[in-house]
């Protein structure tokens, strides 16, 4: 079934210079499987589309059932000479919540619902 | 019994709450305060005060925090090791003297400097030190004449001679935010500069320390999960409990808002961390790959597993520059059609600009209420159905008066355009716009220059 990420993840992002980053957190060692599989670099760059001039990267961490992503060029140049409301990116976060993944039915927190 | 170091968070930022900081004092039994006062930009806000005044350049929150915070802190014995220095610790405590000497209180202050190099950028070229952009590899030729501030991050070797020397309280400049944290450890435990696992697990406390609530539960990134954290207006910032092996746990006062648990802590664990196997700091690298945190339930996580490998050669510096001027227009619109007559409104503000032949190097056009945080990824299915909406438009020009007349063009709307309007609350003036511009510099022409300076007030 398709699943957005906030049902099954919670997220937190920040700004560093240009960068902004996101970690991406499975409740569960199950759902932490299903994410490390579905949320790829190119699934990433997908979803953030125009607001990218970098490359993503991508690292998983199994110790923390954690995501750690960064997108490259992602913040006009850094928060300092941003145009953006969220010059930040503090809801870099939010957006990749709502991303929607391919996942099994029998994941924890899909049961609940 | 084993010894242990609690060391309690203190601000986040310039401007952060100190009330929190009381509960970890007094009911926390913190023997040191880490006190984070520099985001990435600070330092350019108070490059302005200092321009203005050359005694001034510190973070001035510093004064109000430990003005409510020192009766409490003198009488727990903890310590404050703070970074309000900003681009004049000296001068900081010049100003906490006083307030110190008019409420007849007694502290040993200690200053770390050396981390400025805005004055040294020629010096530093000409000893080989090309300072050309981390990222980019651009030459800073291209910047040099629009610095505002430069400043190279310490690390924690300073804070913890300055301790050794008896300061109650550290003022430093740039430092790592977490040499806040592992300076008192290595203090106090005499951790080996080249002990690299114990610097790491320094490293990592003063990383989950230094963002004050963010710590413990605050800005906790979610879907519903957010409303269970308790009690927000009564909120602890985290505390760590540390051993002399760098095992800690962490947790904050007790009968406070907030919460540390696994969640939380991971998720602080992350934040503005680029490689997780490679953090870098003045000190040691990070790999967080190896990290433990194990959830003991009420509000208590055990770290363990930190592994360090040797510092890096080089220090970063980071610098800002002027990047333009940004002139912002907002006007709100209800129901019905509000997305529509902000859109007809941002259409009639860029023909008012083009007319003008103003040089407008870029605009963002953001919907208040619909798409302003979540951008390309906001859900548009009740975008035409929107109680209300307001429009946000911001340009970037070299012009600083475009940039002022650009806010000024808004309140027109409000009677020769679409209906129904509001937010008309005034007319919002340039803003200057920095870039940033990371650099490294090799560590010995740095520290050659870093000063730590004590002085007793009494």
């Amino acid at each position: 079934m398709k699943t957005p990420l906030w049902k099954i993840a919670h997220a937190r992002s920040g700004d560093k210079a240009d960068r902004a980053d996101i970690g991406l957190f499975a409740f569960d060692a199950e759902t932490y499987a299903v994410l490390k599989r579905e949320v790829t670099k190119d699934r990433l760059a997908r979803h953030f589309g125009a607001m990218l001039t970098g490359p993503v990267e991508l690292w998983p961490l199994d110790n923390i059932l954690a995501l750690k992503i960064v997108l490259n060029g992602a913040l006009q140049g850094g928060a300092a000479r941003s145009l953006r409301m969220d010059n930040l990116g503090k809801n870099v976060a939010a957006q990749l919540l709502r991303m929607e993944i391919e996942a099994p039915e029998s994941l924890p927190r899909l049961k609940k619902t | 019994m084993t010894k242990t170091v609690r060391i309690g968070a203190g601000l986040g930022f310039y401007g952060d709450a100190w009330h929190p900081i009381r509960a970890s004092i007094e009911r926390g039994g913190v023997q040191y305060i880490a006190s984070d006062h520099l985001s990435e930009l600070t330092l350019a806000i108070l490059q302005k005060d200092r321009q203005k005044d050359p005694s001034a350049g510190y973070a001035r929150d510093a004064l109000p925090m430990l003005s409510d915070l020192w009766p409490a802190a003198a009488k727990h014995k903890v310590k404050f090791v703070l970074n309000a220095g900003g681009l004049n610790p000296r001068g900081a405590r010049e100003a906490i003297g006083k307030l110190f000497k008019k409420n007849g209180w007694r502290a040993r202050i200690a200053t770390v400097t050396g981390d400025s190099v805005l004055e040294r950028i020629d010096e530093l070229r000409a000893a080989g030190e090309t300072l050309a952009h981390m990222d980019s590899g651009a030459d800073i030729g291209s910047v040099r004449e629009r610095l505002l501030f430069a400043s190279a991050y310490l690390g924690a070797q300073p804070i913890a001679e300055a301790l050794a020397q008896g300061a109650d309280i550290v003022l430093t400049g740039r430092v790592a935010d977490a040499a806040l944290t592992l300076g008192p450890l290595a203090h106090e435990f005499g951790w080996r500069w080249d002990d690299w696992d114990r610097l790491a697990a320094g490293l990592t406390l003063g990383h989950l320390l230094e963002c004050s609530g963010q710590g413990s539960g605050g800005n906790f990134g979610s879907a519903g999960e957010w409303a269970r954290v308790p009690d927000y207006a009564n909120f602890g910032y985290p505390i760590a409990e540390v051993s002399a092996d760098g095992s800690a746990l962490l947790t904050k006062p007790p009968g406070t808002g907030g919460r540390v648990s696994f969640d939380t802590v991971r998720q602080q664990l992350l934040y503005e961390v680029h490689d997780p196997h490679a953090y870098f700091s003045p000190d040691v690298v990070l790999d967080m790959g190896t990290l433990r945190f194990d959830d003991e339930g009420g509000d208590r996580v055990r770290v363990t597993g930190a592994s360090g490998a040797a510092r890096p050669a080089q220090l970063k510096i980071v610098a800002g520059y002027h990047d333009g001027w940004m002139g912002t227009g907002m006007i709100g619109f209800a129901w019905p059609e509000a997305y529509a007559k902000c859109e007809k409104a941002a259409e009639v503000v860029q023909a008012w600009v083009k007319e003008r032949g103003w040089p407008v190097e870029d605009t963002n056009v953001e919907y208040v209420g619909y798409n302003s945080l979540l951008g390309a990824n906001a859900d548009p299915t009740y975008r035409d159905q929107l109680n209300e909406c307001f429009l946000r438009m911001t340009i970037r020009t070299k012009d600083r008066k475009v940039a002022d007349g650009f806010g000024r063009l808004f309140p027109w709307l409000g009677l020769s355009g679409p209906p129904y309007v509001g937010s008309l609350k005034g007319v919002q003036p340039a803003k200057e716009l920095l870039g940033i511009w990371p650099s490294l510099a090799k560590r010995g022409l740095i520290e050659s220059r870093i000063e730590t300076s004590l002085e007793e007030i009494k």
